[in-house]
């Protein structure tokens, strides 16, 4: 029969919608409003999961985003794990799985871990497991205790999105108290944003048969959001979930089910002028021996479960409580045709109004709980008086238990406001606010409903004050409810019992771990949550964690408010990454950065890289047949022995202006820059000023208070950010003036033996003779027909020309060179190439050589450090660094014995070859085409020594022996690129 | 995330920004100062529970430096923004 569990009426269902969903491969039937826990208890499923450490049998124990035992996975377009069972809505074509259970939930061979569960309490993983090598067992362990996996696809039809908002105020919470503040305060003309994390509004007045104003309070919601939304200073996202309170009142939301077509999730970051915490209360569970069986659940679920969604979690029930709430939730159950054999409550006492609820039940006061019997079901419980006396059994196929509420305090935590324990609520609750925030109803402690309409109504009129409105209309209405009265059970003392009295049910800690970590010494509690992870879950351990406080405090005579509680951080319940990210993904966030010969580039067929700062620069150009190796070494023959182009356009380049420009680059450049003739350059390094290696790059002087400075194309950004903090921060006086211009100049470097050949065919009014234009200085004229500046450079070693022009220009210059270089040989270069040259002559590259140890002096490049200039940024910590002396990381080339072993970029060099610490580094290593063999850069310790020396490369199988030498392998007096 | 005024552009979201550390004492003469000396003003910062001057540029607007006087408990931002002179 389907659905033997639903209540033929009632309900906020809509019964003319049925839905087919599967659960672990069957299927079931539920009705629209369903969540897919209502509908399995309509369904009459008990087990839906198993522990995450001892795979014990557990069903459902809460109502929504609270609930600790069952998490499932979905499947299909919109795959995700670890979703509360609780809190997925079910549609058409849901399919979803209990998860961390082989083969099937109700049959686990996971469970056999039960029989070892002594040898694995709280910590086990710190003191066993680790002899010979904890690696051998990690595997195993890992795999026997886990959550679902992650889905492999993002969904294919709908996407994430991120907007920004600003309110005057922002209301967390649609129950009683937040609708009762969003009402009055949007009726003064505030900017009002309402965020509620259920699909309905109304909180918890959709789970309780409560009245207001003498019809029922769902009557008076309705009433309320019409009003709303009619509004147009309102806006009201519901199944969203404010899950962050950042500072200055920036707040995060994730709306799970906007209303626009194609987007799955929504997340707002919302700047509020006043935040109001209407969240509410969660209710907490009791801690008995095996309280963690299917059919214990909590008294308030069930109470939502029958006045909600119309199921019947059980026929057969017992209660059990230490507060007054448990009797409405009671009252509601006989209403509905459940049986309640017992309601045992702990307290000495029980209050005439909540007895009041309960006419002719058997209520046993001053008893409690102390195990219950059954694996898969309870099938029933054993009381006892609370101070000792002889134990009975009562049969029951449902336990709702209560411990009592707890408000719910995690984003006014996340604020930063203090908590404080009331012991009149027997929890904590908000105390002293930071932030622009209040908080009302029971979310500040006060529990009943006609709290939360009062505070709600002050709280609206303050907000608007504060906002700057006035003209607070209307009044509160009239309620009835039950006072809250609660005596605290930390948890069940009576030790007639064997068997676990779970504290924290997601992560299978109990009150013995607990007890365990309190022995070893870990007495803070943010100690006894670590070692324990109790409440580390998914579900933050909302129904346990104050329990743990109080089991502490009973254990170490202290008392809640000096134990404290563990740190609140958001988010309040899981979100997705997706939401997190809206759109900023991949090329949004960070988008690719192209020259004008990029799509040139693509045409002939280059392989393409991503360089440093998303450029987009080709690595190679195959021609068809040829391999990466073939074609890197015709790209690098081609300008040893003939001509090659380049687009040097992503390289940074900084104009500089100012009286003060000279004496700028020489603090910042470890060499003199000021007596630099205009028309002329100069090769520098830049250091911090803690004596690291910064960046590197050529500055040419255009005339008497301008200069032209590059840096390495990774680093323009950061260079930038350097050279503008100490203009603006530290030396604001100096008149120096920054300009960007790497995108205003754009760049086709024509680099090789037959480059001024190359120049003059292309046609220019500038003298290129070697003696009119020497190395590192620069011209401006036209070339090809263009406005152009030609720079004498070279990273290659090569006779070099960078020819700069404006951006429009460069593509047809590059068509110009590629044809009036034909009959030269002329190819275009790629990075790959680039850098077989540049290791051929030893030159410097910031990601290879510079691993933030070495200095100039390591890399032959003491030259570079003035002796002249009294200061300069880093000049006083290098010296700092080398004044102890000690062996030091130097440059070196290699040649390997066998010429044609390759060694590794980054492979280790020891002393002979031996499996000892090592002694040095490789930074590079390429075919060399001027050599025919393969040659490489190294850092050895002592290396400037030990030239002629053969060392050794240890790889995992494999020893390479080569030779040290200079780190240059080709034109080591450089001619070439002066000619 | 915070919300910073910047002095040119207005009160801003933190996205905005880039920190630029708290503000410590004026570089010491390299020259004039014992090694520890050097070591302390390369690597103590001020770091304390309360009111901070703190560096922040404002990147992705103006590109301007400003300081702010801020409370590292409660990230309250204490007085109007300051542009060095």
């Amino acid at each position: 029969m389907s659905q033997p569990n639903r209540f033929s009426n009632g309900g906020i269902i809509d019964r003319s919608l049925p839905i087919s969903f599967y659960f672990n491969g069957k299927q079931y039937q539920g009705y629209k409003g369903d969540t897919l826990a209502s509908a399995l208890i309509a369904n009459g499923v008990s087990v839906t999961a198993r522990s995450f450490k001892y795979h014990r049998p557990r069903g459902i124990v809460g109502l929504g985003i609270e609930e600790p035992a069952s998490m499932v996975e979905l499947e299909g377009d919109f795959a995700s794990g670890n979703n509360p069972i609780t809190i997925v809505p079910i549609q058409d074509g849901l399919r979803a799985n209990s998860i961390n259970c082989w083969p099937s939930v109700n049959f686990d061979f996971g469970a056999v871990t039960q029989l070892f569960a002594k040898l694995m309490p709280a910590g086990f993983y710190y003191k066993t497991f680790k002899w010979p090598n904890w690696h051998l067992f990690e595997p195993s362990i890992r795999r026997a205790a886990g959550l679902a996996g992650a889905p492999e696809r993002p969904p294919a039809q709908c996407r994430f999105e991120a907007r920004h908002a600003h309110t005057d105020i922002l209301i967390v919470g649609a129950g009683a108290a937040g609708l009762m503040a969003a009402l009055t305060a949007g009726r003064t003309g505030a900017r009002v944003f309402l965020v509620d994390e259920g699909l309905n509004p109304g909180g918890s007045l959709l789970n309780r048969a409560l009245e207001i104003d003498g019809a029922p309070a769902t009557d008076w919601v309705s009433k309320v959001v019409t009003e709303l939304d009619a509004m147009d200073n309102f806006t009201y996202l519901k199944n969203a979930t404010a899950w962050a309170y950042r500072e200055h009142n920036m707040i995060i939301v994730n709306e799970r089910s906007p209303k626009d077509d194609g987007v799955l999730e929504r997340s707002w970051r919302i700047r509020a002028g006043q935040v109001i915490c209407a969240t509410g209360a969660i209710e907490r569970a009791l801690v008995f021996a095996n309280n963690d069986r299917p059919g214990v659940m909590m008294a308030s679920a069930i109470q939502g479960y029958v006045n909600r969604y119309a199921v019947r979690p059980g026929k057969r029930a017992v209660m059990f409580t230490n507060n007054n709430s448990s009797y409405a939730a009671a009252a509601d159950m006989v209403k509905a045709g459940i049986e309640i054999v017992a309601i045992v409550d702990s307290r000495a006492s029980v209050p005439a109004e909540a007895m009041a609820l309960v006419k002719g039940l058997n209520v046993l006061e001053g008893f409690v709980v102390t195990t219950v019997k059954g694996y898969k079901r309870v099938k029933s419980v054993t009381v006892e008086p609370r101070h000792g006396g002889a134990s009975s059994s009562i049969s029951c196929d449902l336990l709702g238990q209560s411990g009592g509420w707890n408000p719910t305090v995690h984003l006014f935590s996340q604020s930063r406001g203090t908590l404080k324990y009331n012991e009149d609520i027997a929890s904590f609750e908000p105390d002293t606010p930071v932030e622009a925030t209040l908080s009302i109803g029971a979310a500040a402690g006060l529990m009943t409903l006609q709290d939360a309409l009062d505070t709600g109504f002050k709280a609206g009129i303050d907000t608007a004050n504060k906002s700057g409105f006035s003209g607070v209309t209307g009044e509160v209405p009239d309620s009835r409810d039950l006072a809250y009265k609660i005596e605290p059970l930390w948890r069940v003392e009576n030790t007639s019992s064997k068997g676990k009295a779970f504290l924290d049910i997601q992560n299978d800690v109990s009150v013995d771990d607990v007890h365990l970590a309190l022995r070893e010494g870990y007495t803070n509690i943010e100690h006894v949550k670590r070692y324990t992870t109790a409440g580390m879950g998914i579900d933050q351990g909302k129904v346990g964690n104050i329990n743990i406080i109080g089991t502490v405090a009973l254990q170490t005579g202290g008392n809640p408010q000096d134990i404290g509680i563990t740190t609140f951080r958001s988010p309040y319940t899981p979100v997705s990454f997706g939401a997190i990210g809206g759109l900023r993904e991949d090329t949004v966030a960070f988008p690719y950065r192209h020259t004008p010969i990029t799509q040139w580039n693509r045409d002939r067929g280059a392989v393409i890289y991503e360089a440093g700062a998303r450029w987009q620069r080709p690595g190679y150009f195959p021609c068809k047949g040829e391999t990466f190796q073939d074609a890197v070494n015709r790209e690098a023959l081609s300008v040893r022995n003939g001509v090659g182009v380049y687009d040097g356009s992503p390289l940074g380049t900084f104009e500089l202006k100012g009286r003060d420009v000279g004496k700028f680059l020489d603090f910042i450049y470890t060499n003199i820059m000021s007596n630099l003739k205009p028309g002329n350059g100069r090769y520098g390094l830049m250091l911090s000023d803690d004596g690291l290696i910064l960046d590197d790059g050529v500055t040419f002087r255009v005339d008497e208070n301008r200069w032209l400075v590059s840096t390495s194309t990774g680093n323009a950004d950061s260079i930038n950010q350097h050279m503008e903090k100490l203009l603006q921060t530290e030396y604001p006086n100096w008149e120096v003036k920054i300009t960007s211009v790497t995108s205003q100049w754009n760049n086709a470097t024509i680099c090789g033996p037959k480059a001024r050949q190359l120049l003059g065919r292309l046609g220019t009014n500038i003298d290129i003779s070697p003696e009119a234009f020497k190395f590192m200085s620069f011209r401006d004229g036209r070339v090809a027909g263009m406005r152009a500046r030609v720079v004498r450079v070279s990273f290659t070693g090569e006779l070099s020309f960078e020819i700069n022009v404006a951006p429009r220009d460069l593509l047809e210059l590059w068509l110009k060179i590629m044809d009036a270089g034909k009959p030269l040989g002329i190819e275009p270069v790629g990075s790959e190439a680039n850098h077989v040259l540049r290791v051929e002559k030893g030159f410097l590259s910031l990601g290879h050589e510079v691993d933030g140890t070495i200095d100039a002096h390591d890399l032959g490049m003491g030259w570079a450090m003035s002796k002249k200039k009294p200061d300069y940024l880093g000049k006083r910590s290098v010296a700092l660094r080398r004044a102890g002396g000690g062996v030091r990381k130097e440059l070196v080339g290699l040649l390997p014995i066998n010429p044609n072993t390759a060694i590794p970029e980054g492979a280790p060099l020891t002393p002979d070859g031996r499996k000892e610490a090592t002694e040095g580094l490789t930074t590079a290593c390429v075919w060399s085409v001027t050599n025919n063999c393969w040659v490489a850069l190294a850092l050895l310790k002592n290396g400037h020594a030990r030239h002629g020396q053969t060392v050794h490369v240890r790889l995992r199988d494999e020893i390479i022996p080569a030779k040290v030498t200079a780190p240059i392998h080709y034109d080591p007096t450089g001619e070439k690129m002066r000619s | 995330m915070l919300n910073i005024t910047c002095p040119f552009c207005g009160s801003r979201s933190e996205s905005e920004f880039a920190f630029g550390g708290p503000v410590g004492g004026d570089r010491i003469d390299p020259n004039n100062s014992s090694d520890a000396e050097w070591v302390e003003y390369l690597t103590v910062l001020p770091n304390p529970l309360g009111p901070v001057q703190e560096k922040w540029w404002h990147v992705r607007g103006c590109g301007e430096w400003l300081t702010i006087w801020r409370d590292t408990h409660t990230h309250k931002i204490l007085e109007a923004p300051h542009v060095p002179t």
